[in-house]
């Protein structure tokens, strides 16, 4: 078909009107404080500027829709059938994605910087994985995941700043208390289904933050813990001299250097995550993880076969909670400092996004996902001001792109041998 | 004894506040069964564009309040309309019919977006206005040292709410428009197959929500006098509890869970601690919420295989 050149020029013309009349008000019109009041400066050539790129980036993607379009669903077509078939190439992919995280530092290219990077993404990845647990396998929409890693991490600081004790002891009871948190958030939403839960999830988030600002004896208000014990490679410090104990450079005969800590935080948290990993793919096999997806995909056919919801439910929620609470006291001994703005929905959020763009449930998908939302802007931050404008953007324009996530296919838990394989993952395969 | 009716003066309007950013997330909660996420920051975007529009008829000159205002309403309206309509159409009409997850993410999305884009256009410091309403009636009892004001701004924003609330239920009860938008809120597809323009309805639904966000957003700006960027987030979550606690999908709902809401912020200020204000609020919700798991005025769902 003829592309109708007409009728876009139309259609750019519309959008550019829109645009117009969203960027007057805003954009057209600043202002600018003074401490006697508000002046109105006006910038109406912005406006101009901002219709003129909505009515050219229109025109182009319309022009671009025809040839673009076809090309696509032409590649769909390919997709669908090796979606069905057990896939050799994902778990190829996993391994080699594996051998390049675990080979990084040792690369040229690796400095402190890439591995602090690094480290920041995979803490971002393992939440993702964690998260992946309520949200993509047992379908629990939870938008308040940043208050278990909230708790981890104040868990560890609180417990080493007090009591003496090492990351290695305080890691497991900073995942046993934010389970049982995970076990107090999921009790009063049991009976909730879908938005409701995503609205009491967001606000106990909230609560959490906002105990956590105001607590002040405990956790020190707005200003923060700080001076939070630096983890210890099997009890010999990362540090230049301690005194009465040997420290890993001189417990090694290695000259010291600081590069030590970031290298082993970033094995560490590369460990912490890949046992998530680990521990979501054993547990999808296992009768608990079984029934967490049927339960996420009809909660009444689940009751009537006998799954109990509650216990289903809650464990759900305790799991992934329970990695929350180990990344964040990973996030704790990382930083050294901790204060309740680290923990705000936005978190949530963007670790929300991370699990649904990656294609919720697939675990590949999750790191990819996070690598394009976190890892991207990470090294754009000379942009600083507009990073957070492009995140957003990003969110909006790959759900846009792909609504069912960038990987969408999920593998089939079950396969019956004796029928064909196309046949079982047939719920699964793209419409 | 005054104290108290202080307390629920300063709620009842609070409340109003946040029944009006309610209906925008029932109304569209009932239609297409999304949370509206970047809801509360098209409050916030009314709320710049009032204040833009109050500078801009002071520099125009125009100095009688009454038409002042309505000039800042009407355009406060108009141009947050744009917005609403704009982002239903950019983000979540690509989206319909697609997997649930998806709109919503798009909508946190499109939320951190308009946020960033506003501290982005008007910098990221707060913005005070100079009270424009002043006065209001004194009713405290006779020589009591506690003095109880209802201010007129008070009154305006509680007849205002009262009457926006009046006419869109009767928008919704008896006009085509509300006819149509009850049909889509019972079936998409049979609506459309009886001829309901299904798009221009959903449409027409975010663009009455952002209206009403404009009336809160101005509102807001003449009552607090001073907002940022950062003010659709904290009222879109109290808005979206109150629309929950009220049975999401209902608009007297809506209205009453944002009383609660404000009554119960007020209160709590008042009598415990302000800075827990919060947790008071949502921890009413999970009771109520557990206790009645569908809000207060709404209806129960049949749950089917």
């Amino acid at each position: 078909m003829r592309p109708n050149l007409r009728g876009m020029v139309k259609d750019s013309l519309a959008a550019a009107i829109v645009a117009a009349l969203l960027a007057v008000p805003l954009l057209g019109f600043h202002l600018s404080g003074s401490a006697q009041g508000l002046t109105l400066d006006y910038r109406f050539g912005w406006v101009a500027i901002a219709s003129l790129a909505v009515f050219c980036g229109r025109l182009a993607l319309s022009l671009a829709g025809t040839a673009v379009g076809r090309s696509l669903r032409r590649r769909r077509q390919v997709v669908l059938p090796l979606s069905g078939r057990p896939s050799r190439i994902r778990p190829a992919v996993g391994w080699a994605l594996v051998a390049v995280a675990l080979l990084l530092p040792w690369t040229p290219l690796a400095d402190r910087n890439l591995i602090d990077k690094a480290t920041l993404l995979l803490i971002y990845i393992m939440l993702g994985w964690g998260l992946n647990i309520v949200v993509g396998l047992a379908g629990l929409l939870d938008l308040g995941y940043v208050a278990f890693y909230a708790v981890g991490a104040y868990c560890y600081a609180l417990v080493s700043q007090q009591f003496g004790l090492s990351f290695w002891l305080c890691l497991p009871l900073a995942g046993a208390l934010s389970a049982s948190f995970g076990v107090l958030l999921g009790f009063p939403v049991l009976r909730l289904r879908g938005d409701y839960l995503a609205i009491v999830t967001l606000g106990f988030g909230e609560i959490v933050r906002v105990v956590l600002l105001n607590w002040q004896d405990v956790t020190n208000g707005p200003i923060g813990i700080s001076g939070i014990a630096r983890p210890t490679f099997f009890g010999l410090p990362l540090l230049a001299s301690v005194p009465g104990r040997t420290t890993f450079h001189e417990f090694f005969g290695l000259p010291f250097s600081t590069d030590h800590r970031i290298y082993f935080l970033y094995y560490l948290i590369l460990a912490l995550a890949l046992a998530t990993n680990l521990f979501t793919l054993r547990i999808r096999r296992l009768p608990i993880g079984r029934a967490w997806e049927a339960l996420r995909e009809d909660e009444t056919a689940c009751r009537s076969l006998g799954i109990d919801p509650t216990k289903t439910k809650l464990s759900a929620f305790a799991l992934g909670a329970m990695f929350a609470g180990f990344a964040g006291s990973f996030f704790a001994t990382r930083q050294g400092f901790i204060s309740p703005e680290s923990f705000t929905f936005i978190e949530s959020a963007i670790i929300l996004a991370i699990v649904v763009l990656g294609g919720m449930g697939s675990q590949i998908g999750i790191v990819l996902a996070a690598v394009l939302l976190v890892g991207l802007p990470e090294w754009f931050r000379d942009l600083q001001q507009y990073r957070m404008l492009a995140f957003g953007g990003a969110m909006v324009v790959i759900m846009l792109w792909r609504p069912r996530g960038l990987l969408a296919s999920r593998e089939p838990t079950v396969r019956l041998a004796e029928r064909p394989a196309t046949l079982d993952a047939a719920g699964e395969v793209l419409p | 004894m005054d104290y108290l009716l202080q307390q629920l003066i300063n709620g009842v309007t609070l409340g109003a506040v946040y029944g009006l950013i309610a209906i925008g997330y029932t109304m569209v909660y009932g239609i297409i069964g999304m949370i509206n996420f970047a809801h509360g920051d098209i409050y916030m975007i009314g709320a710049f564009i009032s204040l833009i529009g109050l500078l801009l008829v002071g520099v125009l000159g125009i100095t009688y309040v009454p038409l002042a205002l309505l000039l800042v309403l009407v355009l406060a309206v108009l141009f947050t309309a744009v917005y609403g309509w704009a982002v239903e159409r950019l983000a979540y009409r690509p989206l319909r019919g697609s997997v649930k997850l998806a709109p919503l993410i798009s909508a946190i999305g499109m939320s951190i977006v308009l946020q960033n884009y506003v501290q982005l256009a008007q910098g990221a410091r707060v913005k005070p206005l100079q009270p424009i309403i002043r006065g209001g009636f004194d009713l405290s009892s006779a020589n009591a040292d506690y003095h109880v004001t209802l201010s007129y701004l008070q009154i305006i924003i509680v007849l205002l709410t009262v009457a926006l609330m009046a006419g869109f239920t009767a928008v919704i009860k008896a006009t085509p428009l509300g006819r149509a938008q009850r049909a889509t809120e019972q079936d998409m597809t049979m609506a459309s197959l009886l001829g309901i323009d299904v798009d221009r309805v959903i449409s027409t639904t975010f663009v009455i929500g952002a209206s009403l966000a404009a009336v809160a957003g101005l509102i807001v700006t003449l009552y607090y006098g001073v907002i940022d960027f950062y003010i659709g987030f904290v009222a879109g979550i109290k808005a979206f509890t109150a629309a929950v606690l009220g049975g999401i999908g209902s608009l007297p709902g809506a209205i009453l869970g944002g009383l609660l809401i404000g009554l119960i912020e007020a209160l709590w200020s008042g009598y415990f601690s302000i800075e827990y204000k919060d947790v008071a609020a949502f921890g009413v919700l999970v009771m109520v919420l557990i206790f009645r798991p569908t809000g207060l005025l709404g209806k129960p769902e049949i749950e089917k295989v």
